[in-house]
């Protein structure tokens, strides 16, 4: 990150710690460097007394809007490619864009990630073509990406499971001796609030925790498990769980990209230097559904979406640029118009996309095959050459 | 492709077969924009939106609001040049979707054209075997025609031809069933079943299964239920679907369980079976009351206000609520949920059957708020736009039967909730008022509650105090608030 923006330290004002702020508001006690009206905290304390701030350039603040940005308008073209019969379903990120952009680009180039199916925007900033996604949701292929060259994961469908692949990586590092200095390795896991319900999330708690993995457990709390609100997870505040597991929780404003920057990074950096995991509890919102396929004005209220509307991770960020004059109006225009270009582009590549032939089913299956899949491919080749229209 | 295009109804959800139209955002003529939404959709899933995939001007829509329409159906049709001049071909093909795009659903097959036990072919039950999971519905399982003319050959050739164990129908004679066809140890039979056995209360060891391994299905438990005395009709009467019933030859009419009728039918034997119902009755003088309306009526703020007997109705019960708070609960299993606010609701007859939505948070509006939003909720349903959201998370309900002129009813409660009352006609009715007969102006109160929450004398409480404030609003009001 570059040093020495003289403007940083006039525009940003000292805050209290956020816990006494916090509990004079009656709000849940989170680490936030920027107000839902765009007003900097120059620093805010974590529950173990860390001091988290965040020291970008003014270039730095702008890429991190553009980020956003981009990331929401091409989760909602995927939507809307859902409904259109484009897509079989879509997991929206919608409400959770500052999470995903803080924390994934707070991961330096050899840090792993393993996403769930939601992690649309740390994908976005490891650099992966937008479109990879859009390929599993329309059935055409597995993903498409390779995991080593980007180091993100596939996506992940089972609740939870990635968190033992990250613990079993993360062990792996340690153990191949890439950990100790400035250019150590860090590994971090996605999941959501529902997912600590979990035994695979509690398990990796238990191996990372006794092994000291260099890994940081990033769970975007977005208060729904489906349909299940988070009082159904637990009875404590989530990022308390890791101090039963014998490591560092933090809780963060998961609608804050600043601050959810400020925490993974100090997280990962943590891991790197070969201090073992930690948990973040990132505390946002999914403004959507669960997926395309579930309503969720069936189980939550008008009034709850209202107020988390305020807290919008993208309208803080503006208001921020705004108030600093570190941007004009032509800026927000010109991302806008970036923005719509690319949702075009995305949709016209998916709606090329072509279908893959049946039999392609068996081919990444096995690395050298199998002969038993051999056989199964040949039976299923002449199945389908029993149709009329058939290729063959 | 031309520049006329089709938009198809595409599976919403994940293995959906079909929708209903809510609503039409757009009408023919409307230039519409890339991902403007065109039409609100409801499947079994939810109610959603769907955006335009193209931009244009609409050319055509070929469903009606209200319709069921089946995945893969063109619902819209989309000019995407309408600069380009008038269209060469007469539009008098719309608004009948083009041939070409009909013909992209594909046709069911014939009898036999599938062989039993593969995928798509026929299983025991007359269910469709699948992968996994309990299969798509069984009428039209959809596939290309295969090869080869005579179905009956198709049907052997992947058999033979492949020297792979064939995969086995599963009409095999299963070791663990003996003679009569009944499993020998353990009933058999999937979860979901087990469930249906329970709600309905069906003992699954006296039952014979006609399923695979002679394990028990769906339609055994059904049979053995229909055998037993029928719950009483939902009190919630609703209007009768439709005034010009057609009948068949036979002199019978079969309408189709869905929708609305599906939805009420569910949930009625849900809270009939769960729920153990006491019901309550209690006769009211109201011709105070109804004087004290009138009163109201003539009041200059309450002029443009529509002011019924049903609104005194919900105020004596969101303030016996608050003296009797248990009533307002839900049995969760292991708790009870005893809830501070009042979503109340309202049953209400439409043209699509009974629907409850409810007023939030009720307890906290003024009389003016609270006939303000009865008007609006009553008004909404009628119309037909009543959302899912106004549906859900009623605490307690009222019926007005006496709407339909019945004096009163033993109410099915919603599920979820522990109390309905039934508020039936107010007549004129000999009544001893001050020690003489009189023509009084009565009603009838029939509260219906959930015996594990509520006992007789909460019960009784509750519907005494709801009596009370209807027999004289003003000494209730000044008693209690």
């Amino acid at each position: 990150m570059a040093k020495g923006d003289p403007g940083a330290a006039a525009r940003s004002r000292r805050a209290a710690p956020r816990s006494k702020r916090a509990a004079a508001a009656g709000e849940p006690e989170l680490v936030q460097l920027l107000t839902p009206e765009g007003e900097r905290i120059e620093s805010a304390l974590g529950p173990d007394g860390t001091e988290y701030r965040v020291d970008f350039t003014d270039e730095e603040y702008r890429g991190l809007y553009r980020d956003l940005v981009l990331v929401r308008k091409l989760d909602a073209e995927a939507t809307a490619l859902q409904r259109q019969g484009e897509l079989g379903l879509w997991a929206s990120l919608l409400g959770q864009e500052a999470a995903q952009v803080g924390s994934g680009r707070a991961l330096r180039p050899q840090d792993m990630a393993f996403p769930t199916y939601r992690e649309h925007g740390v994908l976005y900033c490891r650099g992966i073509d937008p479109i990879m996604p859009l390929g599993l949701f329309r059935g055409v292929d597995q993903g498409g990406w390779d995991p080593n060259e980007f180091k993100f994961n596939m996506y992940t469908i089972v609740i939870g499971a990635q968190t033992l692949h990250a613990t079993g990586y993360a062990m792996g590092v340690a153990m191949d001796g890439k950990t100790g200095g400035d250019d150590g390795e860090a590994v971090i896991a996605y999941f959501g609030d529902g997912a600590t319900s979990q035994g695979d999330v509690n398990e990796s708690f238990v191996w990372a925790s006794v092994f000291n993995a260099p890994l940081v457990f990033f769970c975007q709390n977005n208060q729904y498990a489906i349909s299940e609100p988070l009082e159904r997870q637990t009875r404590v505040p989530l990022y308390r769980r890791a101090g039963g597991f014998g490591f560092p929780g933090v809780r963060v404003d998961g609608n804050d990209v600043l601050a959810s920057y400020a925490v993974t990074r100090h997280a990962l950096d943590n891991a790197r230097h070969g201090q073992g995991p930690s948990l973040i509890e990132a505390y946002t919102y999914r403004m959507g559904a669960h997926t395309t396929s579930d309503d969720p004005t069936r189980y939550r209220i008008a009034s709850e979406v209202e107020a988390w509307q305020a807290k919008d991770p993208i309208a803080r960020m503006k208001a921020f640029l705004t108030k600093q004059q570190i941007v004009d109006e032509s800026f927000f225009a010109e991302v806008d118009e970036q923005a719509r270009a690319e949702s075009v582009h995305l949709r016209e590549r998916v709606l090329a996309m072509p279908d893959p032939e049946p039999v392609t089913m068996f081919d990444h299956v096995y690395p050298n095959g199998s002969p038993e899949l051999d056989e199964q491919r040949t039976q299923f080749s002449k199945y389908l050459e029993s149709f009329e229209g058939s290729a063959h | 492709m031309s520049r006329i295009k089709e938009f198809n109804l595409p599976d919403l959800g994940e293995g959906l077969t079909e929708g209903e139209i809510l609503a039409w955002l757009v009408k023919v003529g409307d230039v519409i924009e890339l991902n403007q939404p065109i039409v609100e959709v409801e499947t079994a899933k939810a109610a959603v939106e769907i955006p335009a995939k193209w931009a244009g001007q609409v050319q055509a829509i070929f469903h009606p609001e209200g319709a069921t329409v089946e995945v893969g159906t063109p619902i819209i049709a989309i000019d995407t040049d309408p600069g380009a001049g008038p269209i060469e071909q007469a539009t008098d093909a719309l608004p009948a979707p083009s041939a070409a795009s009909l013909a992209a659903v594909e046709i069911a097959p014939e009898e036999g054209m599938v062989e039993p036990g593969l995928i798509g072919g026929v299983a025991p039950g007359g269910r469709t075997a699948v992968l996994v999971g309990y299969g798509p519905r069984t009428t039209a399982a959809k596939r290309r025609p295969r090869k080869g003319v005579v179905p009956t050959q198709a049907a052997a050739v992947p058999a033979q031809a492949t020297p792979a164990p064939a995969p086995v129908a599963p009409v095999s004679p299963a070791p663990a069933v003996n003679g009569d066809g009944r499993a020998d140890g353990p009933v058999l039979a999937k979860p979901p079943v087990r469930k249906l056995a329970k709600d309905l209360g069906v003992d699954l060891a006296g039952l014979t299964g006609s399923g695979p391994l002679g394990s028990i299905t769906r339609e055994d438990v059904q049979r053995a239920a229909s055998g037993t005395p029928a719950a009483a009709e939902p009190l919630t009467v609703t209007a009768p679907a439709t005034a010009a019933a057609s009948f068949g030859a036979d002199r019978e009419q079969r309408i189709p369980v869905k929708g609305v009728r599906k939805l009420t039918a569910e949930n009625m034997s849900r809270s009939a079976f769960t729920a153990p119902h006491v019901t309550e009755f209690l006769t009211v003088d109201v011709t105070r009351a109804m004087k004290a309306l009138d009163r109201l009526r003539e009041r200059r703020e309450w002029r443009e206000v529509r002011v019924s007997p049903l609104l005194l109705v919900a105020k004596a019960v969101l303030l016996a609520v608050k003296r009797h708070p248990m009533v307002n609960s839900t049995w969760a299993g292991d708790e009870i949920v005893v809830k501070e606010y009042v979503n109340l609701g309202i049953a209400a007859a439409t043209e699509r059957g009974l629907i409850v939505p409810n007023i939030k948070d009720a307890g906290r509006l003024s009389l003016r708020e609270l006939a303000d939003a009865m008007t609006a909720l009553v008004q909404t349903a009628k119309a037909g736009k009543t959302s899912p959201a106004d549906m859900s998370g009623g605490t307690l309900t009222i019926t007005n039967v006496g709407v339909f002129g019945v004096d009163t009813g033993t109410p099915i409660l919603p599920p979820g909730e522990s109390a309905i009352l039934a508020f039936g006609a107010v007549r004129e009715m000999p009544w001893v008022h001050k020690g003489k007969v009189k023509p009084r102006l009565v009603t009838t109160l029939g509260l219906s509650f959930d015996h594990r929450i509520i006992d007789g004398e909460l019960g009784s409480k509750f519907l005494r105090d709801v009596g009370d404030f209807l027999a004289d609003p003003e000494a209730a009001l000044l008693a209690w608030t």
